[in-house]
């Protein structure tokens, strides 16, 4: 018996000798654009080099970035639902919160358009056409940024799609929810810098866009090490100042021109919040 | 279909170029799983074995239990591996979470009743009378367990392949307490589901031909074992 402990604990030492001879780390807690549209493919490797850090990305919706932040599981959060982000602040979960740069959100849908939803005049009045045509909507239903976003917009438009027949929520990410609006020929809100990235294989096209409300802001969190003591603040201060450093805020500006023609991000760290809107 | 062909070709072509990301995702697949299907191994065969051939009372109710435990939900076991290896959960200090030790923790966790059921069930289909034969011989008991196990070599050799397939293919623990982190966590299963998200259909079909293929290569090494003829 004890020799099968001692054997089982050479397995797990072994297996962990290959993580832990890592230098310290960073768990950085963020959303699923950032990860699909392959923003941080580019972004941590050159981090890891120049701080001598490694980061651990978690991806996943903003709703579970902040909570794992609230629970002292993530040392820094990368996120887009600015009025969550508020109260996470407000509730002392976080240090400093910056502005790292923004795109926009687009509301996508089938080209034969069956809402007419090309001709709206705005986002409110997208959405008012997709609810009383009755036409798919398929929402993320994940508690992610793009997911209060949306919720905000159809409050915004007077209109309660939770039960409603045409209203689906896939509870996935991104990416997999705009390729359930493409299969049902639905129409879903997106991140333009995922739909960009995944536009090939969708058969969607962008229908209503440019709206004001429709931006898409994220901010770097350094999370609170008062509340939680095992939170690696110096690593989270790095990463969020390397995220707001000139030389990155380029980087960010260029990434996806070469393969999409256009920036999928624009960014914006030391602006005013108020000249987004805020 | 088109798409399939194109994800075969795609994959022939990231195995014959040796691109380096596939590689050592794939070689991560196979050390994880491997791990978790030793140590697996090493607690399911003994308590298998004990609990064949131990009478206490209760025993039924452990062998339910177990048996139970082979269908357990991977997304099950790994929440709860997330919630105990935390930061500031019970185990927290160790700092395994997002690491491969983790993976190997929930993988084994996974595999383990798997493999002490068949094994259970493989040690009790031996003759009853072969406990008494070998006994009788003369051969003390860790003797007598070691001949049972090499008896029942069958069986468990199938314990192995249904432990190790059931863990290299599963995705729900692997993504919770690994993460998908590039380059550290990111198994066969786990870029499998993100390339989907990402909407890269062909390098997603590439990676589950890849994972097919080591599954395959594995079993035929275990059958191969397993179907030998046994020297006299």
């Amino acid at each position: 018996m004890k020799k099968l402990i001692s054997l089982c604990a050479v397995i797990l030492l072994a297996a962990t000798g290959i993580a832990l001879a890592a230098p310290k780390t960073i768990i950085l807690a963020t959303t699923t654009s950032t990860q699909d549209s392959g923003l941080l493919d580019v972004l941590v490797p050159q981090f890891e080099k120049e701080s001598g850090y490694k980061i651990k990305t978690i991806s996943v919706g903003s709703g579970q970035a902040m909570k794992m932040g609230e629970k002292g599981e993530a040392d820094v959060l990368l996120v887009h639902s600015p009025e969550a982000e508020q109260k996470f602040m407000t509730g002392g979960f976080g240090v400093t919160r910056r502005l790292v740069m923004h795109n926009d959100f687009v509301i996508v849908g089938p080209t034969s358009d069956p809402a007419r939803v090309k001709t709206a005049k705005n986002s409110v009045d997208a959405l008012q056409r997709i609810a009383k045509s009755g036409a798919l909507f398929a929402s993320r239903g994940d508690n992610s940024g793009t997911h209060a976003k949306e919720k905000g917009l159809w409050k915004g438009a007077g209109i309660s799609p939770d039960g409603q027949k045409w209203y689906q929520q896939t509870g996935l990410g991104m990416g997999q929810t705009l390729n359930v609006a493409a299969e049902k020929k639905g129409y879903t809100l997106t991140d333009r810098a995922t739909f960009l990235a995944l536009k090939k294989n969708l058969g969607l096209v962008i229908l209503s866009e440019g709206d004001s409300k429709l931006l898409n802001i994220y901010h770097v969190i350094e999370i609170n090490p008062a509340k939680w003591p095992k939170i690696n603040a110096a690593g989270g201060k790095s990463f969020a100042d390397f995220m707001v450093a000139k030389k990155t805020q380029e980087t960010i500006g260029r990434f996806g021109v070469e393969k999409f023609g256009a920036p999928l991000f624009f960014p914006d760290a030391g602006k005013n919040p108020a000249s987004l809107g805020l | 279909m088109e798409l399939i062909l194109d994800g075969i070709i795609e994959a022939v072509r990231l195995l014959l170029s040796g691109d380096s990301e596939v590689l050592a995702v794939t070689w991560l697949s196979l050390k994880v799983s491997g791990l978790a299907t030793l140590l697996s191994l090493l607690i399911g065969v003994s308590s298998g074995t004990v609990l064949a051939l131990a009478t206490f009372p209760g025993k039924r109710l452990v062998a339910a239990l177990v048996n139970t435990g082979m269908g357990l939900p991977p997304v099950v076991v790994g929440l709860f591996v997330t919630i105990f290896l935390w930061r500031n959960g019970p185990f927290g200090h160790f700092e395994l979470l997002y690491t491969p030790a983790a993976m190997v923790i929930a993988q084994g966790v996974i595999a383990t009743p798997i493999v002490t059921g068949i094994s259970m069930a493989a040690i009790q289909s031996l003759p009853a009378n072969l406990r008494l034969q070998i006994l009788g011989l003369g051969a003390s008991r860790p003797q007598m367990v070691w001949l049972l196990i090499k008896e029942a070599r069958l069986p468990l050799l199938a314990a192995v392949m249904a432990g190790f397939g059931g863990v290299i293919s599963e995705v729900g623990a692997s993504i919770m307490v690994g993460g998908n982190i590039k380059g550290q966590t990111r198994v066969l299963t786990t870029a499998t589901v993100m390339e989907t998200g990402k909407g890269n259909f062909d390098t997603a079909i590439a990676l589950s031909i890849i994972l097919l293929s080591l599954t395959f290569l594995i079993n035929l090494l275990l059958t191969i074992i397993q179907q030998k003829r046994r020297p006299r």
